[in-house]
């Protein structure tokens, strides 16, 4: 037990004078979740977008397209609308990069359109912004596919099962508008809020990401100290070659468990990162650091050099770090997806986006059983393997 | 007599297919200062690792101050000073932070841990500079404080594995010097070193090791009898050496023939009355002698007679 806190007292006065240390642990994470955050997200990580309009429909009033589904977007805040007089001038704005769609709207394109004659919807999008403009195309789409179903009412319940013409559609069509929905969309408060906002999500990723760089330090250490010659000096002292690693590996536990404890400090004051309950991220970064420790430290153990060592942890931090959905949801992995459970990544961002839920220490049980798992798997190879490295 | 702190027996370390160390053994009495003579490669860095405990041995026996000894021994452990060859200090740290880790894994702590490094960084002459890091300082000094980690504990047994290899004569001194007062305060002392007038100078037996096996070991008297009547020649000759050196070796008188460059060594019968018969010999053979040097037999002579080769060949 001496020799353990002796070699982890000085481990942590070395780490503490490490720049490159304190680059990885803090500095990098923090750099990247700002950047991302700024370039993906901003506050909240909401959706906005900057439409413009060219509504040759105003004589439509409200029942048109744009009073109906522009309007409404607008007041929520998802969209800033701007008119314009001609899809030329919108067009001139979307390359400019001052909108990033227009929606072109014919006149008499409303009443067209409830009376089933062709009607078509024009949007130019700026090829600099894809979501808000596959955004404006699905507004458009879902308009169309309720008009469609109204134009299928007014068929069906016309005695010839024809398209009927004047008053009469006109009649069966707003009583069909009028129906109530046969199937409507209960919003789930909790599915919804188990989901990190763009700002926690990219502070969270980098943090556990670079996290598994920050432990790497502790146990590669054990081969600068042989290539120094201090090793053989630990070795001829009255200790244990246990009290040796062990005083290593809890520096690695303690520097990693401080960088993120910095890093969720900085990042919620900062920029708005919103962790969740404070137990249960403290339960989620604990179990997190110990699963980088052991895996990080078992893969050392194969290592025969601290330079092949750091390689062999980059390149499995980066694969682990993809997987496990720190860079973008893993659901865009498509058939790759379920990989990310056999990450710790995964694990540590399923635990915060059920603490988002508004859940506690007992929403991350499963995710913090899943990381002490990887920590004990790592841990066992990594004593059944460390003694290869305590040598002189 | 003084009590034995240490005895070894029949150490034997292989790696592979080499056999670093076969066989070797010895033992040191308190205040004793026993030195390990051989050239680099010779076996000497192996057999003070497993004495240590820093290797393994694959066979034979330690007993420190009568206790068995082995790596998982801490008891014995910290009767052992240890300085490796090798500068084994943490550069970004200061003398007083590298002692006083090492301190305190030797179990000193608080009052009495500050009170040893403070003592110890007088001895070695870093007082004043012991809030320095360890970059900062010249090799000499860096030198000192590798020696000075080994004395922190109050060693029964202080091991040093050459410790003044590429040092400056004057630190060399010092620490020779050191050595010296440890011995006289009580100290066993194992010094290897491939430097023949360190030995002499140091060590009240040395043991002299080649190819992993102790050759021979004893006083320095004791040593130099094995060479018997012999004395050293040490001749520097122009022309075809090898050609010099078998019309040499045909010589009655000769006993043994070695060197390098435009040196040969002899060991020969009566040297005033053969070196006429040298210049003669090394004429016919097509060369010339440009000097001759005859000197009294020492451990050169010694470690040449026992292996048939220059101590640092």
């Amino acid at each position: 037990m001496r020799g353990m806190i002796t070699i982890l007292v000085k481990d942590l006065r070395q780490r503490a004078k490490d720049s490159t240390l304190i680059v990885f642990a803090i500095v990098l994470p923090l750099g990247m979740a700002f950047i991302l955050n700024a370039v993906l997200g901003g506050a909240g990580g909401e959706f906005k977008a900057r439409y413009a309009v060219a509504d040759a429909d105003r004589g439509a009033g409200n029942a048109g397209f744009a009073g109906q589904v522009l309007e409404p977007m607008r007041e929520s805040g998802v969209v800033t609308l701007r008119p314009v007089a001609t899809a030329e001038e919108g067009r001139a704005l979307a390359q400019r990069g001052e909108v990033e769609a227009v929606f072109v709207i014919p006149a008499n394109f409303s009443a067209d359109a409830r009376a089933g004659r062709p009607a078509t919807l024009e949007i130019i999008g700026s090829v600099a912004a894809p979501v808000a403009v596959q955004v404006a195309r699905e507004v458009g789409q879902s308009y169309a596919a309720g008009l469609r179903s109204v134009q299928l009412a007014v068929v069906a319940a016309s005695p010839t099962g024809t398209a009927p013409g004047g008053e009469e559609a006109a009649r069966l069509a707003e009583r069909a508008g009028a129906l109530p929905m046969p199937l409507s969309l209960r919003e789930d408060a909790s599915a919804v809020r188990r989901q990190l906002d763009i700002t926690t999500y990219y502070s969270a990723g980098m943090a556990m990401f670079f996290l598994f760089f920050a432990v790497v330090f502790s146990i590669s250490s054990i081969f600068d100290e042989r290539r120094a010659g201090t090793l053989t000096r630990m070795l001829a002292a009255p200790i244990s070659r246990p009290a040796i690693v062990l005083g290593k590996l809890l520096s690695g536990v303690l520097v990693g468990i401080v960088s993120m404890a910095i890093l969720i400090v900085v990042s919620t004051l900062v920029i708005g990162a919103r962790w969740g309950d404070p137990l249960g991220v403290a339960a989620l970064v604990v179990a997190a650091v110990l699963a980088a420790t052991g895996l990080m430290t078992a893969l050392a153990t194969f290592a025969r050099t601290a330079e092949q060592a750091s390689n062999w942890q980059s390149v499995v931090a980066m694969v682990l770090g993809i997987f496990g959905g720190v860079f973008f949801p893993s659901a865009q992995l498509g058939g790759l997806t379920a990989l990310g459970y056999l990450t710790p990544h995964k694990w540590f961002m399923q635990g915060l986006a059920d603490l988002a839920g508004g859940g506690s220490l007992q929403a991350v049980a499963v995710p913090v059983a899943a990381l002490l798992g990887f920590a004990v798997l790592g841990g066992a190879l990594a004593l059944v393997r460390v003694g290869r490295m305590v040598h002189a | 007599m003084s009590d034995i702190i240490l005895v070894c027996e029949g150490l034997r370390k292989r790696y592979g297919q080499i056999v670093a160390v076969d066989g070797i053994g010895f033992s040191i009495a308190e205040g004793e200062v026993y030195g390990l003579l051989g050239p680099n490669g010779a076996g000497k860095s192996t057999t003070i690792s497993m004495i240590v405990g820093v290797v393994e041995r694959d066979e034979g026996t330690v007993v420190i101050d009568g206790q068995p000894h082995d790596a998982r021994n801490t008891k014995t452990k910290a009767l052992i000073g240890y300085v490796p060859q090798e500068l084994a200090l943490y550069q970004d740290l200061t003398a007083r932070q590298n002692l006083w880790f090492f301190a305190q894994l030797y179990g000193l702590r608080g009052r009495q841990g500050r009170s040893k490094v403070g003592e110890v960084l007088e001895t070695i002459g870093l007082a004043d500079r012991a809030d320095e890091a360890v970059s900062s300082y010249s090799g000499g000094m860096a030198r000192r404080l590798n020696i000075g980690v080994g004395l922190l504990n109050r060693p029964r047994l202080l091991i040093l594995d050459e410790p003044t290899a590429g040092v400056d004569p004057q630190s060399r001194n010092s620490i020779l010097e050191s050595v010296q007062r440890l011995a006289a305060d009580g100290v066993a002392v194992l010094y290897t070193t491939h430097y023949m007038e360190e030995a002499e100078r140091l060590c009240d037996r040395v043991g002299i090791v080649d190819l992993g096996e102790m050759k021979a070991e004893g006083t320095r008297r004791e040593l130099v009898d094995l060479v018997g009547e012999n004395d050293q020649v040490l001749l520097q000759v122009d022309g075809d050496l090898d050609r010099a050196r078998h019309a040499l070796a045909e010589l009655p008188q000769v006993r043994q023939v070695s060197g390098e460059g435009s040196g040969v060594d002899l060991l020969v019968d009566g040297a005033k009355a053969v070196l006429p018969r040298l210049f003669e010999v090394v004429a016919a053979s097509g060369g010339a002698i440009r000097s001759a040097e005859v000197r009294e037999p020492d451990l050169e002579a010694v470690f040449l007679h026992l292996t048939g080769k220059a101590l640092r060949d």
